[in-house]
């Protein structure tokens, strides 16, 4: 029985995966076409920002490019090398684009993985405290400052949140990654990072804790109408019992959609956080790089953050089979 | 009897250096924005490439704020009486930071083999050029083809600098696994890049010019945002910040703070000028009247004064201020709207849309399309924006897809160098947005600019300018706009950073930090 429905699993996340396949090399093409589509290329690009330009520079730098063959050989070629796991090479940075998303990926992660938990559990436990105590001051209190966090820019509250605790207070360092040449190791460089990791978190993480705990405090007062709720409710059950057992663990199936959702956005970076907080991670990059018109960098970041969505899609479904055994067994 | 240029004197026609003795050590902190595709200057020669890199990498010459050539790799040099022979003698003593001696040969290899090949500015230049020689090791001849006024002007760092031959010579340039870790001559050794975050430069102990630098260690942060930039001033992250760091609406707030000085000096030799684009191949524009009416209505003052918080000069005309031999007789012409409509109605225009695209380089430049809008509203001609990014905006002025756009050029503190190359008809080529890209073609302005540039009398080449200046700016085939003023931000304990023609590209070799 154990192993029937071990099998059931395996084939489906097998079939989800060559689906999965197929999905990202559509992606690809698409992304490709898409990149070559916008007006100017890296040559262009070079050219002007070096102020000066001719024939023989240009060319030199369109064979360099590779950008002298006809689209469909570029096309044929990046899909071939990226079959063989080659992402290609970015002559802007002189890099090979898999190293530099090696470079800028740990920052990324750091920064939105943290968002992503603060978010989470702030934003879950915000919205269980004002789904019980519902209209009540807290509860009020809680959805005031959701929906102002909801609907606040994410580079407004980033810059006021500079300006407070950065300019005016001076508590936290206002970007940046570390302290540059301070030459800190082991525990105290870790600290000095959390540092700097503070504001661009919380101003990351805001958003997402609105909504997770605006959908939480929904999802919990509607299950809580439920004839199940009643019932563990008159069979004697404490309050916090219901709440924990029986009310949050079927509201949280919105949820982990969301959380999923978020997830698979993890690695794609945050361009604007990174951007007001001069953090090095990989939405700076991919942002650069559009402007630069680095093809290869920037197909690179959107088939990397292509791949991560797909794979946080298929652990969401999952995790469902974990909170809910109904969807398992279907 | 040969011209001998008294070298040592120039260093000190040089912005006020402060009178007190320098003190060595501490580390400058620096903005770089936006943050350059590379340090190989050889390679690379973008704004930000050049004020890094400027400190790595040496040129034979530096030039003081009148752009008089001081010495830098070469110690001293002769100009044949004919103009065509230039002999330069080198510094004695120079290493490159690897320890490898520096030599007359890594001139030559640097001008005649890597620059040809990878350096469009300088390519220009060596069209003029006959021959490049080394009679020993400390001594390099160019032979010119014919006179050239301005070539004495094309050795700065940014537009010939100096490379290593031994790392070089024989390789793929563009992918020498040495461009990583440039290797130079100047005050300052590459250390590290963490790429998004910092570039730190330590100084060079071996420098030939004994006692310098001052500074230790020199910090670039790449800071993305320009609010941010502004904050980390403020908060005390970094000390300096090079023109263009911060928006304009942010400098009056900046340097209002405590020991903070603001120069306006260190970009002679660049002389920066700003324009809009009149495209005179095809629709109204194509009208000298209309163009004429361009700019009468355009309202300058109000432009530099509102958009670029006073700074800057407006020009009489392509020549910006301090670029050498502007007709200081001319007068910009006024603003006046009622003569840009009497013009607008005899160019026979039929109220056709003109597309503006303008240079997406930040909110100033964004306002700016919006209020040329409105000025020329108010004359009665139409225009609609069309906005793009900076690739877009190159493919624009590349493929001559314009009526109006907005621009600056450097112009290299020479006509021949920096200016005839936007209105000259030889430079009339598809593909690039820094040459004639108006389409501006006049027989007599051609010969007017090759007189200038072929002689090296002064006498004849301001004759030859000041006609040139006069048919232009009557024929108006671009709207200038602004000399642009490019403010430096510093705190005052900050000495002698800008104290040549060139400011911060080279400046961190006279340096220093009161204690």
């Amino acid at each position: 029985m154990r192993g029937t429905t071990f099998m059931k699993i395996a084939t489906r996340i097998a079939a989800r995966l060559a689906k999965a396949a197929v999905v990202l090399l559509a992606i690809l093409v698409l992304n490709f076409l898409l990149i070559h589509a916008a007006p100017g290329d890296p040559a262009v690009v070079m050219a002007g920002e070096a102020g000066a330009t001719d024939d023989v520079f240009l060319a030199q730098l369109r064979e360099k490019f590779g950008l002298d063959q006809p689209l469909y050989m570029q096309l044929g070629k990046y899909v071939w090398d990226v079959l063989h796991l080659d992402l290609g090479f970015s002559y802007r940075q002189q890099m090979p684009v898999f190293d530099l998303l090696m470079d800028r990926l740990p920052a990324t992660l750091l920064l939105t993985g943290s968002a992503f938990a603060v978010s989470l559990i702030l934003g879950v436990a915000a919205g269980v405290l004002a789904a019980s105590r519902v209209g009540k001051w807290s509860d009020t209190l809680i959805s005031t400052v959701a929906l102002l966090f909801y609907a606040t820019p994410l580079f407004w509250a980033a810059l006021m949140g500079v300006l407070l605790f950065s300019v005016v207070l001076g508590w936290l360092p206002p970007f940046g990654y570390e302290t540059v040449g301070s030459g800190f190791t082991g525990i105290r460089r870790a600290l000095d990072i959390a540092q700097h990791l503070a504001l661009p978190a919380l101003s990351l993480g805001l958003f997402f804790m609105a909504v997770y705990s605006r959908m939480t405090r929904a999802s919990m007062l509607e299950v809580a109408q439920l004839d199940f709720v009643k019932t563990a409710r008159a069979k004697g059950l404490s309050r916090a019992v219901i709440e924990r057992r029986h009310i949050l663990r079927n509201a949280l199936l919105p949820i982990v959609t969301l959380a999923g959702l978020q997830a698979g956005q993890l690695v794609g970076g945050a361009v604007l956080t990174e951007t007001v907080f001069a953090w090095p991670g990989i939405g700076r990059l991919m942002f650069e790089a559009l402007t630069q018109r680095d093809y290869n960098v920037l197909l690179g970041v959107f088939f990397v953050s292509a791949a991560m969505v797909i794979v946080f899609n298929l652990i969401t479904d999952l995790i469902y089979g974990i909170v809910d055994p109904r969807i398992r067994a279907q | 009897m040969k011209r001998i240029l008294a070298a040592v004197v120039a260093s000190f026609l040089a912005v006020a250096p402060s009178l007190a003795d320098p003190v060595a050590g501490g580390r400058a902190n620096v903005v770089i924005q936006p943050e350059p595709p590379s340090l190989m200057l050889g390679l690379v020669q973008n704004a930000p490439a050049q004020q890094v890199a400027g400190n790595i990498y040496e040129g034979l010459l530096r030039y003081d704020t009148k752009l008089n050539p001081m010495p830098s790799l070469a110690k001293s040099w002769e100009v044949s009486d004919d103009g065509l022979t230039y002999t330069f003698h080198l510094q004695s003593g120079v290493t490159w930071h690897d320890g490898q001696p520096f030599s007359a040969d890594d001139v030559v290899f640097s001008a005649d083999v890597f620059l040809r090949k990878t350096h469009p500015r300088f390519r220009a230049v060596l069209d003029h050029v006959e021959s490049i020689t080394a009679p020993d090791a400390g001594t390099v001849v160019f032979r010119l083809k014919s006179p050239f006024g301005p070539f004495l002007n094309s050795f700065e760092v940014g537009s010939m600098p100096i490379v290593p031959k031994h790392i070089y010579e024989g390789t793929d340039f563009a992918t020498n696994p040495a461009n990583n870790t440039p290797i130079g001559t100047g005050p300052f050794k590459f250390a590290e890049w963490v790429k998004g975050s910092y570039i730190k430069l330590v100084k060079n102990p071996d420098y030939w010019d004994q006692g310098k630098p001052y500074l230790d260690e020199v910090y670039w942060h790449v800071i993305p945002d320009a609010a941010s930039r502004a904050v980390a001033y403020e908060t005390g992250q970094v000390d300096i910040l090079p023109a263009g760091s911060i928006e304009n609406f942010d400098i009056d707030r900046v340097k209002a703070l405590p020991n903070t000085c603001i120069t306006q000096s260190g970009w002679e030799f660049f002389g920066p000028q700003s324009w809009v684009w009149l495209n005179n191949r095809q629709g109204p524009t194509a009208s000298k009247e209309f163009r004429q009416a361009i700019l009468y209505a355009l309202d300058r003052e109000f432009i530099r004064d509102s958009l670029f918080n006073g700074l800057g000069q407006i020009p009489n005309g392509p020549f910006a201020g301090s670029t050498r031999y502007n007709d200081t007789d001319l007068k910009p012409w006024p603003y006046d709207p009622e003569k840009a409509k009497a013009l607008v109605k005899a160019s026979g225009y039929k109220g056709e849309v003109l597309k503006l695209v303008p240079m997406p380089y930040g909110e100033t430049w964004m306002r700016l399309a919006e209020v040329i809008k409105q000025n020329l509203a108010d004359v009665g001609i139409k225009v609609e924006i069309v906005s793009t990014d900076v690739a877009g905006w190159n493919q624009h002025l590349s493929d001559w897809d314009y009526d109006l756009s907005t621009t600056y050029l450097y112009q290299y503190g020479d006509p021949a160098l920096g200016v005839s190359r936007s209105y000259v008809s030889g430079n009339i080529k598809k593909g690039s947005p820094w040459n004639n890209v108006e389409g501006y073609s006049n027989p007599k302005v051609d010969a007017l600019f090759d007189t200038g540039a072929g002689t090296v009398d002064p006498a004849e080449r301001k004759a030859a300018y000041d006609a040139v200046q006069k048919i232009l700016v009557d024929e108006v085939p671009n709207a200038w706009l602004l000399d642009m003023g490019m403010p430096t931000i510093s705190r005052c304990s900050v000495k002698d950073l800008v104290t040549t023609g060139i400011g911060l590209n080279d400046g961190f070799k006279n340096a220093w930090i009161q204690k």
